[in-house]
């Protein structure tokens, strides 16, 4: 049995040794903050605009964390790549032959890289909270109130969770370029226009990122959204049964198939 | 110590890798020959554990690749040259390597230095040329120092310089007792490399014998004749009792002959000669005989694939088969 700790040291070099790390995890903590904090900014000065409602159920948490939406796009790809790479090069050959026990492996190189979106998940999170906080003035809320740690941190884990999930996407197809062009348009697309679809929007619901995000509420049914059958944490509790079904996919296929 | 044993892959209804068994012995260079498709890198590739063999199985030093705990200091192999992340430096795609198998940062420089990369260690691979990339990889396999090495066809995309780099380097580890398997879909390279030779075709075993007694084997020796007069030729041959060959071209030939013997006897009959020529043909010839009835990609045009041009039509194709086959069997794999 190969040496875990040599294992994983050989993961971190990889990671940190290809110049799409730092792309991918730069673009998803400066659009998730830059985006956050311009929604906030509008906030501020439509709030009189907004439907009672909305104002009732104004959840300053949950804006400050808009900008997830596009920003857990580049968490898809960094996943996707540090998985499909080692395919569309070819290194998967030479990475196996050094590392032959294939969950050694992939769990090795699966936990590194979580560990670093989950890192750089937690800044992002953090950062456009107190930034979203600050730009919406008086309608602001404090890290201090009640469940607002739980969003912030929660949101951290989101981004680390939709990393993982799209890791073990991409150990299942193998292909950096097929995994890309299945979860893009349904993070992107097919889940934000189903949550908005009535009828289709009860299977939306557990989808993993509309589900995930649900740990992102403070107010309940923020913005006078549809209640969720599922509170915050059973909603990230969906989100890493998803992940667990992708992983334990991406695994039998590296298990069983020819490299 | 390398051993196979009724290694089998099926894709589908296609057999890849049929029934394969031999083994590679330490301390010489063994060749694995084979004509494209024949099975060569799939094989290669089961060695190490990255395709799952349909049945059969696999021995490194009696354990199985997987039971290995740090399989580069046991086997060292270059697959192709673009197993390597491109976007990586030379040093850095070998550095994850190493560190993998917990194999000093100190032998990535070096075996960077023994390839000759060393310049361009700190430059991304994606750069390199296909001679560049072939030495990477042959790095790469050198990185555990191990007792076995395994290149797959590593004179690929090499310039002479580094072919002659490369036999050499073989030679010089069979040299420290080391187990050298070496694939080529070229016999000429063979015989300047490997001790031993292992011949698939189809991915089945047609040979497995030492490369002396294949030359001794396969090399045969002929006496060429031409002559106006070829239909006394014929007469005076057959009367002598010399067993001859007709070939399409209105051409004479004597196995083993002798061609002082033969330019005499056609002096004695008063015979015209246009040529008496001693001929031999050569392994690249042998080899493509035998494989000629396992060769998967044909070439259609106007002259047999199987066939040297000087060869008769009735003398060489997969008649001559069984005659192969019998290595394998004598040589008690």
């Amino acid at each position: 049995m190969a040496s875990v700790p040599a294992v994983l040291k050989s993961e971190w070099t990889k990671i940190r040794t290809v110049s799409s790390t730092t792309w991918t995890l730069a673009c998803a903590l400066i659009v998730t903050v830059a985006i956050g904090a311009a929604l906030c900014a509008l906030m501020r000065s439509q709030f009189d605009d907004l439907k009672p409602a909305e104002r009732l159920t104004f959840d300053p948490t949950l804006i400050s964390f808009s900008g997830m939406i596009l920003g857990q796009l580049a968490m898809v790809v960094f996943g996707v790549l540090v998985v499909g790479t080692e395919y569309s090069s070819g290194m998967i050959r030479s990475s196996l032959a050094a590392v032959p026990r294939r969950g050694t492996f992939l769990f090795s190189k699966l936990a590194v890289a979580t560990l670093l979106a989950l890192v750089v998940g937690m800044v992002t999170s953090f950062l456009t909270f107190f930034l979203g906080q600050a730009l919406l003035g008086p309608h602001r809320t404090t890290i201090g109130s009640p469940n607002v740690l739980r969003a912030v941190v929660g949101a951290g884990l989101y981004m680390a969770l939709i990393a993982l999930f799209s890791m073990g996407v991409a150990a299942m197809l193998r292909s950096s370029m097929l995994s890309l062009g299945i979860l893009m348009p349904f993070f992107f697309l097919i889940s934000q226009i189903l949550s908005a679809v009535p009828g289709a929007k009860n299977v939306a619901r557990y989808f993993p990122d509309r589900a995930g995000s649900q740990i992102m509420q403070v107010v309940p049914d923020a913005m006078n959204s549809d209640p969720a059958p599922y509170g915050p944490w059973g909603g990230l509790g969906i989100m890493a049964l998803w992940v667990v079904a992708a992983l334990a996919g991406g695994y039998l296929v590296l298990r069983h198939r020819d490299a | 110590m390398i051993e196979l044993e009724g290694l089998t892959k099926r894709y589908g209804s296609k057999v890849a890798v049929d029934q394969l068994s031999f083994q590679v012995r330490p301390g010489v260079v063994t060749g694995f020959l084979g004509p494209n498709g024949a099975g060569k890198s799939t094989t290669m590739r089961m060695l190490l554990d990255l395709d799952n063999p349909t049945s059969g199985s696999v021995r490194i030093d009696g354990k199985h690749y997987r039971e290995l705990a740090e399989p580069l200091k046991y086997i060292g192999a270059l697959l192709d040259a673009k197993a390597m992340h491109g976007g990586r430096t030379a040093y850095n795609n070998l550095l994850c390597l190493a560190q993998s198998n917990r194999i000093p940062a100190a032998r990535v420089s070096e075996v960077l230095d023994t390839v000759g990369l060393t310049a361009v260690a700190k430059k991304k691979a994606k750069g390199f040329s296909l001679g560049m990339g072939q030495r990477l990889g042959i790095a790469s396999a050198l990185l555990g120092d191990p007792e076995i090495l395994m290149f797959d066809e590593p004179v690929n995309g090499l310039d002479p310089e580094g072919i002659h780099w490369i036999r050499n380097l073989m030679k010089q580890l069979a040299g420290e007792g080391r187990t050298i398997f070496v694939s080529s879909h070229l016999m000429s390279e063979m015989a300047l490399t490997a001790d031993h030779l292992i011949v698939i075709g189809q991915g089945r075993l047609l040979a497995d014998t030492s490369m002396a007694d294949f030359i001794r084997q396969n090399s045969r020796s002929f006496v060429r004749l031409r002559s106006p007069q070829w239909e006394r030729l014929l007469d005076v041959l057959h009367q002598a009792g010399v067993p001859f060959l007709q070939t399409g071209d209105g051409a004479i030939e004597v196995d083993n002959g002798r061609i002082e013997a033969l330019g005499e006897l056609a002096a004695q009959h008063q015979l015209v000669l246009h040529e008496l020529s001693g001929q031999q043909a050569s392994l690249e010839e042998a080899f493509m005989q035998m494989t000629a009835g396992s060769v998967e990609y044909h070439a259609h045009g106007a002259t047999t694939p199987g066939g040297p041009p000087a060869a008769p039509p009735d003398w060489g194709g997969a008649k001559e088969a069984p005659r192969w086959g019998a290595f394998g069997q004598d040589k008690g794999v």
